[in-house]
């Protein structure tokens, strides 16, 4: 789902973003477009907001039954061959592989609420397996591949979305997201094989 | 490429069926269970406001002034040899990492393009597919102290490439341009 976040990085982008506005506007002597995109913005972040209520909503009052059936104990028991080959430096009876495995079938599920939480678990017991305390492991990159690729099967903001704009068909795009997040892990899962092998490489030479 | 429409008509009923019946199965108070998730989703979207006031402030702003066209102008020679849709580089750069930045940005494609466009259809698809790879990052080096991601920012922004070419190249196969 959707999180706040706040980095040094969007404090660049939003004063560029507005500033590259003004300063075209005047230079263009179209100055009162300023007032006209304020007033627009911020009457469009209201309703989206707003409007995003009913889904987001809905979403979590089916995901809570999810969680309460154990569904992600269910699919963790599917993951975990997976998860074993993914993770080969965590041994299987480790803690840690349970909240790894727990942290991808709740992703798996779109259950975002829960996900972060076991990752984070996951992340504390990886520390503890990691020889080094402010280096990652590779284990831990390859949490961080898995979480930032994010296998989505649901998008359920996008649905909802979709729908306060009048399109005909929400979900016509599960279709295309589930293909694009697919390839996205796919290749996430390839490229931190590739990076490890070549970091491996370069601590033995 | 009918299996593709067919899983999106399905996906959706077919995931609402299974939590019910295994919910129903597994002796989940269902009714009383919905009613307490979906009590967050209020909140969840009222804590989105300020965010995605931020942002659809600095986006309109930067559209209604001019200067996301005088952008466009300079980049299209350039993305257009290398096929990308112009409209659709600032969510790609924004993604990873800004969530409630990039939900403006496919806000203000939905507004201009309509929702069931190209342009709609290829943003919903990006926006969908990863999540916000620098958040993300930070949130679990940052919980344990990690100070040196070694390869793990590399991996994240190269497969967020991944899931923009992905994404444009379903979209097109799926929909036509």
């Amino acid at each position: 789902m959707v999180s706040g976040e706040e980095n040094a990085l969007m404090n660049v982008i939003w004063f560029a973003l507005f500033m590259a506005g003004i300063v075209v506007a005047a230079a263009t002597g179209r100055i009162e477009t300023v007032t006209e995109g304020v007033l627009n913005g911020a009457k469009d972040g209201v309703l989206v907001s707003f409007g995003l209520i009913s889904v987001i909503a809905f979403w979590l009052g089916m995901m809570k039954i999810a969680e309460q059936a154990g569904l992600v104990q269910s699919l963790a028991k599917l993951l975990r061959p997976l998860a074993r080959w993914l993770y080969p430096s965590v041994p299987s009876d480790h803690p840690a592989m349970g909240s790894l495995i727990a942290n991808m079938s709740a992703n798996i599920l779109g259950l975002g609420n829960a996900a972060t939480p076991l990752g984070l678990k996951a992340m504390r017991e990886l520390q503890s397996l990691n020889g080094y305390r402010d280096t990652a492991s590779t284990a831990m990159c390859t949490l961080l591949a898995m979480n930032t690729a994010s296998l989505t099967v649901i998008p359920a903001t996008m649905i909802g979305l979709r729908m306060e704009f009048h399109s005909r068909a929400p979900a016509e795009i599960v279709g295309s997201t589930l293909l694009a997040t697919l390839m996205a892990t796919a290749a996430a899962i390839v490229l931190d094989r590739f990076f490890r092998r070549r970091s491996m490489g370069k601590t033995e030479a | 490429m009918n299996v593709v429409a067919a899983v999106s008509a399905f996906a959706l009923p077919v995931t609402l069926a299974t939590i019910l019946v295994v919910g129903l199965v597994r002796r989940v108070p269902l009714y009383e269970s919905f009613v307490e998730g979906a009590k967050e989703g209020f909140g969840t979207s009222v804590n989105l406001i300020p965010h995605l006031i931020a942002m659809m402030v600095a986006v309109s702003v930067f559209r209604s002034s001019g200067a996301l066209g005088f952008l466009m102008g300079v980049l299209h020679p350039l993305l257009n040899r290398l096929r990308f849709p112009p409209e659709l580089l600032p969510l790609a750069l924004l993604r990873p990492i800004s969530g409630s930045g990039s939900l403006a940005l496919v806000t203000d494609l939905f507004k201009h393009f309509g929702a069931d466009s190209f342009l709609g259809r290829a943003a919903s698809t990006m926006q969908g597919s990863t999540d916000t790879t620098l958040y993300v990052l930070t949130v679990y080096f940052g919980s344990v102290g990690i100070r040196d991601p070694r390869y793990a920012v590399k991996v994240g922004l190269l497969s967020d490439l991944v899931s923009v070419i992905a994404s444009i190249w379903a979209v097109t196969w799926m929909f036509g341009k």
